[in-house]
């Protein structure tokens, strides 16, 4: 019997399996095809103080295995996620579910921090330093050693729940940033986030999103992901949560053997709804394959 | 919303650009006229949005006009199967038509319209249908429709074929309501000449096509809408133009 147990940050997971913030709403949508609970986990639409819009349309451009969105946030603000969201998605997922939060300032952050870590369904609070769509805020926490801790610290000072950081690619030195932010208090570090990426439409000759670059994510990045990952997690001792690309159970294998505890699925979900359902029923077999008892004995196993 | 497989029974074209596709498959989750299907196609990351034209039984009609690399993959296609996600978006509402309601039909928005008519005289109305094209050489299904027992007046920008000008110039006469899909222009253009209460069916780039991504936001009198899935159809009373 393949073991797919892990327990990231002290909470026990069923499998390694979360769906990534941004590519999975709050859940429902996806409740409606099939039983959520099969998942590890997931982590919800990127969540802010206020409501936001987000960006203008187009947000979206298609690229070779992957695409560039630009939504810029766009979530009914952590008041209505509590009151509205988080009720509806008790209805049709039973376990902990990751929340991802973004915010301005630093204030921002431990304010909407706070509030989600008196929520019971919330089990990890991921701090989203690493959003390239929004100016003055989101990224720029994540491209310094120095903002990254202080956000950490800053939400760890106030909050009981797991503290998993999440990191930006778009950066020189990802190793110094996850440090720092260990060094924070950080619980743990998921990475990564989209790469900044641009297209042109030949026809307008203008560039295709309104916001003329966005997040670059899809199957296109997972060995820039897999590469960082496997930097990280060979410098850090806090978990990691592997994020980027991953569309197969194999994926998630190596992600592991690459050091991640986890991981999370991203633009696969919007191609194929059933994607982490599909990699969860796949990767039983994949182990069997791959000679793997148990998915906890091969994290970092490539370190 | 289903996933499932479609097999594909026919693909001819009817004008120059567009191509008129059958597919065979479990059409179950199609549940109102003006919702669409995503395609999915190899080698393509994201799936291709396109309207449903017509359902019956389990063949599933789309006509799409060939203008960028998937629809271009598309109309090569002879044979085979496709993954499809169907049952997609709210779809028009004939509830409020009224006894006359008018169905508005531009260019590459003209399939839906055809779902909703049968729809509509299905339930013993009598609708009137503008179908608007820019020449007479872009026409098509003004006989289809005619089948169905409508009222047909077709438009064209240059005068080539059938009435001179836009949609709006054949919007005359009385009418109960309005059911409207086409470019942006037109929509903004029948919504200003409309006299009734109506719908619109809108367009938005995509990246999931059923409400995960948030990629195809709009801003309506009633708050923010995901234009995949609570719409592609708008009310007229609820749209806030951005142009």
């Amino acid at each position: 019997m393949a073991d797919m147990k892990v327990n990231l940050c002290g909470i026990e997971m069923d499998n390694p399996v979360m769906a990534a913030s941004g590519t999975f709403g709050y859940g429902y949508e996806f409740a409606e095809l099939y039983d959520i609970n099969i998942l590890g986990s997931f982590s919800f639409k990127g969540t802010t103080k206020d409501e936001r819009f987000g960006n203008p349309t187009p947000r979206i451009a298609e690229c070779t295995a992957g695409l560039i969105n630009s939504v810029g946030l766009q979530n009914p603000g952590v008041d209505k996620v509590i009151s509205e969201e988080l009720p509806r998605l008790a209805k049709c997922f039973s376990k902990k579910v990751m929340a991802n939060v973004s915010g301005f300032s630093t204030e921002e952050y431990v304010y909407t921090c706070k509030k989600l870590d008196s929520c019971p369904q919330v089990g990890w609070l991921e701090v989203n330093v690493s959003c390239p769509n929004v100016h003055g805020g989101g990224m720029s926490f994540g491209t310094s050693p120095e903002a990254a801790a202080e956000v950490t610290r800053a939400v760890k000072a106030a909050t009981t729940k797991p503290v998993i950081i999440k990191l930006s690619p778009n950066v020189t030195d990802i190793v110094s940033i996850a440090k720092a932010c260990e060094e924070g208090g950080a619980d743990g570090i998921s990475l990564i986030n989209t790469l900044l990426g641009m297209r042109i439409d030949l026809k307008t000759k203008r560039p295709v999103v309104a916001n003329r670059m966005g997040g670059f994510s899809g199957s296109a990045i997972f060995p820039v992901a897999l590469r960082m990952v496997y930097q990280v997690a060979s410098a850090v001792k806090i978990p990691v949560v592997g994020v980027g690309g991953i569309s197969t159970a194999e994926d998630v294998i190596e992600m592991m053997l690459a050091g991640a505890t986890a991981v999370e699925v991203g633009a696969a979900n919007l191609v194929n709804p059933y994607a982490c359902r599909d990699i969860i029923e796949e990767l039983p077999e994949k182990m069997k394959k791959y000679n793997i008892e148990s998915l906890k004995s091969i994290i970092g196993g490539a370190i | 919303m289903k996933q499932g497989l479609f097999e594909i029974k026919e693909n001819k074209p009817v004008t120059e650009n567009v191509m008129k596709m059958k597919l065979e498959g479990d059409t179950g989750a199609i549940t109102a006229p003006g919702q669409f299907v995503n395609i999915r196609l190899d080698g393509l990351f994201l799936r291709r949005p396109i309207s449903v034209c017509d359902v019956e039984g389990n063949i599933l009609t789309i006509l799409y006009k060939a203008i960028g690399k998937g629809t271009e993959q598309m109309q090569k296609m002879t044979s085979g199967s496709l993954d499809i996600l169907s049952g997609l978006g709210n779809g028009y509402d004939t509830s409020c038509s009224g006894e006359n309601p008018l169905v508005i039909g531009g260019g590459v928005g003209v399939p839906p319209m055809y779902m909703l008519t049968k729809k509509l005289i299905g339930e013993g109305k009598k609708p009137r249908v503008i179908l608007g094209f820019n020449r007479s050489d872009e026409i098509f299904y003004e006989k289809e429709f005619k089948d169905l027992g409508a009222q047909v007046t077709v438009t064209t920008v240059d005068g080539s074929y059938g009435t001179k000008g836009f949609v709006t110039d054949a919007m005359t006469g009385e009418y109960s309501y309005f059911y409207a899909c086409g470019p942006e222009p037109m929509l903004k253009a029948v919504y200003k000449t409309s006299k009734t209460e109506g719908q619109l069916s809108f367009e938005e780039r995509m990246g999931c096509g059923f409400g995960a991504c948030m990629g195809c936001s709009c801003k309506t009198v009633y708050g923010n809408k995901r234009i995949c899935k609570d719409g592609p159809v708008l009310r007229k009373e609820e749209i806030l133009w951005q142009i």
